[in-house]
């Protein structure tokens, strides 16, 4: 049933509210009217109210970071900075090794990223386009994964790891986190709507599977690869209680890790160079996420209600 | 593919017969696609099998084992592990802290998400805005996350102190009072969540058919009577979902704990997945570990397959 009449300041709209009315009370509102403005106001106050619960703690971060001592060991707080004490991110630096975390997350994300998007395309087209007799059972075995609490798999992997000698070391880090589910599964999807007769057509021109996937179904799913490729790295750059088992030396430990080895450094209480370690871990994805954030929601929300 | 040993049926002969060379081609080119199939997806089975099958069924192995990841060879100890561990006052404190940690985390993330969901969709100026900012919190690392609370929730200097100044009151010392700490990680790790599930519930919303709405309001429905007898019902499917998968995060929620509080004092804010890795990796106890992981994995598991058993029989308005 539609009502887009009703708004409509024309005599038939006025025979169509008077029909309606017989059966329904006429003061139902339609659907555009602007509500009264005690409404509004409550609701932007509400909204005002959620935007405090989610940006406060950012602003927090992010001006302690900056704030000098005598801005954060004072009460009542201090929430201007007053001056602007960059410093904090020096004394930071130099009381962890900064650059080597930042180096060692740089790599194990790049590639453990590359590896799982890499591994999850190719099964994926797998998947979509090449017969196979058993491809549902291994399927489904693939997707069964994904409900294996990745917690209760470090100890063995941990055990498996060192036989294989890899304890601290990049290998070690990236590779047992290279089997890719939710991925594949996300990049599937998208394949299966490659529609059938391009494929075929490149199928005419003679491309074999390799050339169809490279040259036509890749560039066709191009955004789903890339919001996979954003959601992977996320979790590779956020991940934590694995790189903390495997690594050892201070040397080998990424951004996350790296953090609590600077608050026990700055004895717990050197908040302004804690903050500002806590800006640099979080700084980058925070960038990330504002520049392609319509992708992750959408792939996230996808995942969650379609799936 | 199966022409050649199927009983030529009368009229098919004819196709049979000369189709010949052409069913050897094709199996000829069945070998090849299976091969192609088997090497496309075998770097991923194999990670898949190696790092996420195996350990989790060798994990349930070594929680009838005794050992401390230097003696030789682990020793086969039967149920002890488990007898220890429903025996011991500890373990329920840890089971009884992650039921807390994990329920007011779900319940608390979807009431306050759903509200959330509601209210952004309300076509307010800044909706989209605040939308951005609150799914922000999900995508930071949680040991960011972690250390930003533990300074806001300083009793000296933390926004806590302020906070709790508003009502005339005075902060509690929350990650090192054992009272106080199971709160300190489930209120962190709330926040964190609840924008991500704020913005689903909001995405699903858009989803909603409108005609259902229009029809209601004919029918008299509105506000809060609107919401409660038709989104409510209609978000049904997505707010069973983030149960689920609420549940299952929320019980290996690993970060947030170890940088707030590492599960102390004591055990007060100790949870099942904090255990499992204490055990292991700081009593190089192989076998409580594997033991608590066993516990863990079967509670999940049964999460999981009420889900998939309840998923086919949800209500469907559309």
């Amino acid at each position: 049933m539609s009502l887009d009449v009703r708004p409509l300041p024309t005599a038939s709209s006025a025979v169509a509210d008077a029909a309606l009315s017989a059966d329904v009370p006429t003061t139902a509102p339609p659907r555009r009217v602007r509500r009264p403005l005690a409404v509004r106001l409550a609701l932007y106050v509400l909204l005002a109210l959620t935007l405090t619960v989610f940006v406060l703690p950012l602003v927090w971060l992010f001006t302690s970071a900056v704030k000098p001592e005598h801005d954060i060991y004072v009460y009542p707080l201090q929430w201007i900075p007053t001056a602007l004490e960059l410093a904090n991110f020096s004394d930071a630096w130099t009381a962890a090794p900064f650059d080597r975390f930042f180096l060692n997350s740089l790599i194990t994300t790049v590639s453990g990223t590359t590896l799982e998007v890499g591994l999850a395309v190719l099964s994926a087209y797998a998947f979509a386009f090449v017969r196979f007799r058993w491809k549902t059972p291994l399927f489904l075995l693939m997707l069964g994964s994904m409900m294996l609490p990745g917690h209760v798999t470090l100890l063995v992997n941990y055990i498996t790891v060192g036989n294989l000698g890899w304890l601290n070391t990049y290998l070690g880090i990236v590779l047992p986190g290279i089997g890719s589910a939710f991925a594949m599964f996300l990049i599937y999807q998208q394949m299966r709507r490659v529609s059938d007769e391009v494929v075929d057509a490149a199928k005419l021109d003679g491309a074999g599977h390799l050339r169809r996937m490279w040259s036509v179904v890749i560039p066709m799913s191009r955004p789903m690869i890339l919001t996979g490729t954003l959601i992977v790295m996320f979790a590779k750059w956020n991940d934590y209680v694995w790189p903390l088992i495997v690594t050892s030396t201070v040397d080998m430990r990424t951004l996350p890790i790296g953090l609590m080895f600077l608050r026990s450094q700055e004895g717990y209480t050197n908040w302004g160079a804690i903050m500002a370690g806590t800006v640099m871990v979080a700084l980058p994805m925070l960038l990330i996420f504002f520049v392609a954030q319509r992708r992750i929601i959408g792939g996230l929300a996808a995942g969650a209600t379609k799936g | 593919m199966t022409a050649v040993v199927d009983p030529p049926r009368p009229g098919q002969a004819a196709v049979a017969a000369p189709s010949r060379p052409v069913t050897r081609n094709r199996r000829r080119s069945n070998r090849r696609e299976a091969l192609l199939f088997g090497a496309l997806i075998l770097p991923n089975l194999a990670a898949i099998l190696v790092f996420s099958y195996y350990p989790t069924i060798y994990n349930v192995v070594l929680s009838f084992m005794d050992w401390d990841m230097v003696a030789a060879a682990p020793e086969w100890i039967g149920l002890a592990n488990y007898q220890d561990l429903f025996t011991s006052d500890d373990f329920y404190t840890v089971l009884g802290n992650t039921a807390i940690f994990t329920g007011v985390a779900v319940v608390g993330s979807l009431a306050g998400g759903l509200a959330i969901g509601q209210l952004l969709s309300q076509r307010l100026k800044f909706s989209g805005f605040t939308r951005t900012m609150a799914f922000a919190p999900h995508m930071l690392p949680g040991a960011a996350v972690g250390i930003l609370w533990l300074f806001m929730f300083d009793p000296t200097y933390g926004l806590s102190r302020w906070f709790f100044g508003l009502f005339g009151l005075t902060s509690p010392s929350w990650t090192t009072t054992s009272d106080w700490s199971i709160w300190a990680i489930t209120i962190a790790y709330t926040w964190q969540r609840l924008g991500f599930v704020a913005i689903i519930y909001y995405t699903a919303i858009q989803d909603l058919p409108r005609d259902v709405y229009e029809a209601a309001e004919l029918d008299g429905a509105r506000g809060f009577g609107l919401f409660w007898s038709i989104t409510r019902p209609l978000l049904s499917p997505v707010t069973f979902f983030l149960t689920v998968t609420g549940i299952i995060s929320a019980a290996q929620a690993f970060d947030i704990i170890a940088t707030l509080t590492g599960g102390g004092p004591g055990n007060s804010s100790a949870t099942l997945t904090w255990m499992v890795y204490e055990e292991a990796f700081q009593r190089f106890d192989v076998g409580t570990s594997a033991a608590a992981a066993t516990v863990l994995f079967l509670v999940l598991l049964g999460v999981t397959i009420v889900q998939t058993r309840t998923a086919g029989r949800q209500v469907h308005y559309s």
